[in-house]
């Protein structure tokens, strides 16, 4: 008697979901913080047109690579406190199915917001139309892989003081490639070169950490409930 | 061993059909380290858990799929109804999930009326109560793994807790607790394991 692995799976991505929508905050001040991070940078620099337009791409880029650290210290860390995580670990299912479908809902709700609200903020930076859609492309292809990578960060400190101080020093280096394809994307298209490389690069990018992270994420969380 | 310490060694004991297994000992003795080795989340520094003659690192899923395990945390989300606790819980682990099941469990548990409260608002022997309302889903699970069932519950809860120990028992079941308390056995033919401090 083991149920099926796509229900297991979906209960997981059902029930994150669900305590997303209590606890709408949440994902509300991950949003403002966006916001605000981006607006900072036109009332900083002042408000030059020519200069925003160049800045913009990395500026976006830049804001939300930060917004999603800011959301991934609470991704296993109240499943560990409250034994969730060791039922997850129980269930007869594969451990990195289940911590995928974990991802997949922290993605939903912290990175998606991100990708539809970015065209927005680009506006401010003066990008033109194509750009945006770039820089909305360019996010839906990087924060997956944002926030698979911070999952595995997330996992290894997981128990550890401090560690929404030491998750984004683990995984900021490691999100280094995509922020410079992501923002590349939308530098190239708004330069009129085309992003078609860069999306390429994104993806490949994307793949290998679909595959790898929750594996590496099930691993350390097996470490940590020793 | 928990950091340098040695909780426990030279423990052998073997469990078959329709056995309950009690762990004793005070605070500190090991007594969750035991449970945690058994299910498989700790690994001992040395010796072996064996299931139907197979050792459970090799069987991983198959033997996942044999018990179920009530630790002291109740893994219950604050903020969800005691009705969508059980029931995603439920599904996680792959046990039988017909619709009215989680219901009645409840029910059996005391908890009618109280389904479709947040956890939060529920005291801490009721959440203990959702928490071991998952038995009566698992009873098609041979092993039972539970980690001090008692806590927090009051008369009338160990009660339920017993009987549905005993039924378990009954139908050839086999189950692992530790308890500290002063508490009868729930069986008859209970084993004992103490564990020193």
């Amino acid at each position: 008697m083991r149920g099926s692995l796509a229900g297991a799976a979906g209960a997981v991505l059902e029930r994150d979901l669900l305590l997303a929508l209590r606890n709408r905050s949440d994902a509300a001040s991950l949003l403002i913080f966006f916001a605000i991070a981006v607006s900072l940078f036109p009332l900083g620099v002042g408000p030059d047109p020519a200069l925003l337009r160049s800045m913009g791409p990395g500026v976006v880029w830049v804001a939300a690579l930060l917004a999603s650290m800011l959301a991934l210290s609470r991704l296993f860390a109240a499943d560990y406190a409250d034994g969730t995580l060791e039922q997850l670990a129980l269930a007869p299912h594969p451990l990195g199915i289940l911590v995928g479908a974990k991802i997949a809902a922290h993605w939903l709700v912290s990175g998606l917001p991100l990708v539809l609200i970015a065209p927005v903020l680009g506006l401010q930076l003066d990008l033109g139309g194509e750009a945006l859609l770039m820089l909305a492309a360019s996010l839906a292809l990087g924060t997956p892989a944002l926030s698979l990578l911070g999952a595995v960060g997330a996992a290894l400190t997981l128990g550890l003081r401090a560690s929404a101080m030491l998750v984004p020093l683990i995984v900021l280096p490691l999100c280094v490639p995509v922020l410079i394809f992501g923002a590349g994307a939308v530098e190239a298209t708004a330069s009129g070169i085309g992003a078609k490389a860069h999306l390429a690069l994104l993806a490949a990018l994307l793949l290998p950490s679909l595959v790898l992270a929750p594996w590496a994420a099930a691993f350390a969380i097996r470490i940590a409930l020793e | 061993m928990r950091g340098e310490r040695r909780l426990f060694g030279g423990l052998g004991f073997s469990l078959s059909a329709g056995t309950l297994l009690e762990v004793r000992g005070p605070n500190g003795s090991g007594k969750t380290s035991l449970l945690r080795v058994v299910c498989g989340l700790l690994r001992p520094a040395a010796g072996k858990i064996t299931w139907k003659g197979r050792p459970i690192a090799e069987l991983a899923d198959e033997f996942c799929a044999e018990i179920a395990y009530v630790g002291h945390l109740d893994a219950l989300k604050p903020e969800l109804d005691a009705l969508e606790n059980l029931r995603l819980a439920a599904r996680v682990a792959g046990l039988g999930t017909a619709p009215g099941d989680s219901v009645a469990a409840l029910r059996v548990f005391g908890l009618a009326g109280f389904e479709r409260l947040a956890c939060k608002a529920l005291s801490q022997g009721q959440r203990r109560r959702v928490a071991l309302a998952r038995l009566k889903l698992a009873a098609r699970r041979a092993l039972w793994v539970l980690d001090e069932p008692y806590a927090s519950l009051d008369a009338a809860g160990t009660a339920l807790v017993r009987a549905t120990l005993e039924e378990h028992l009954l139908a050839g079941g086999i189950a692992l607790l530790s308890t500290h308390h002063e508490v009868e056995s729930a069986a008859p033919s209970a084993q004992r394991v103490e564990l020193g401090p």
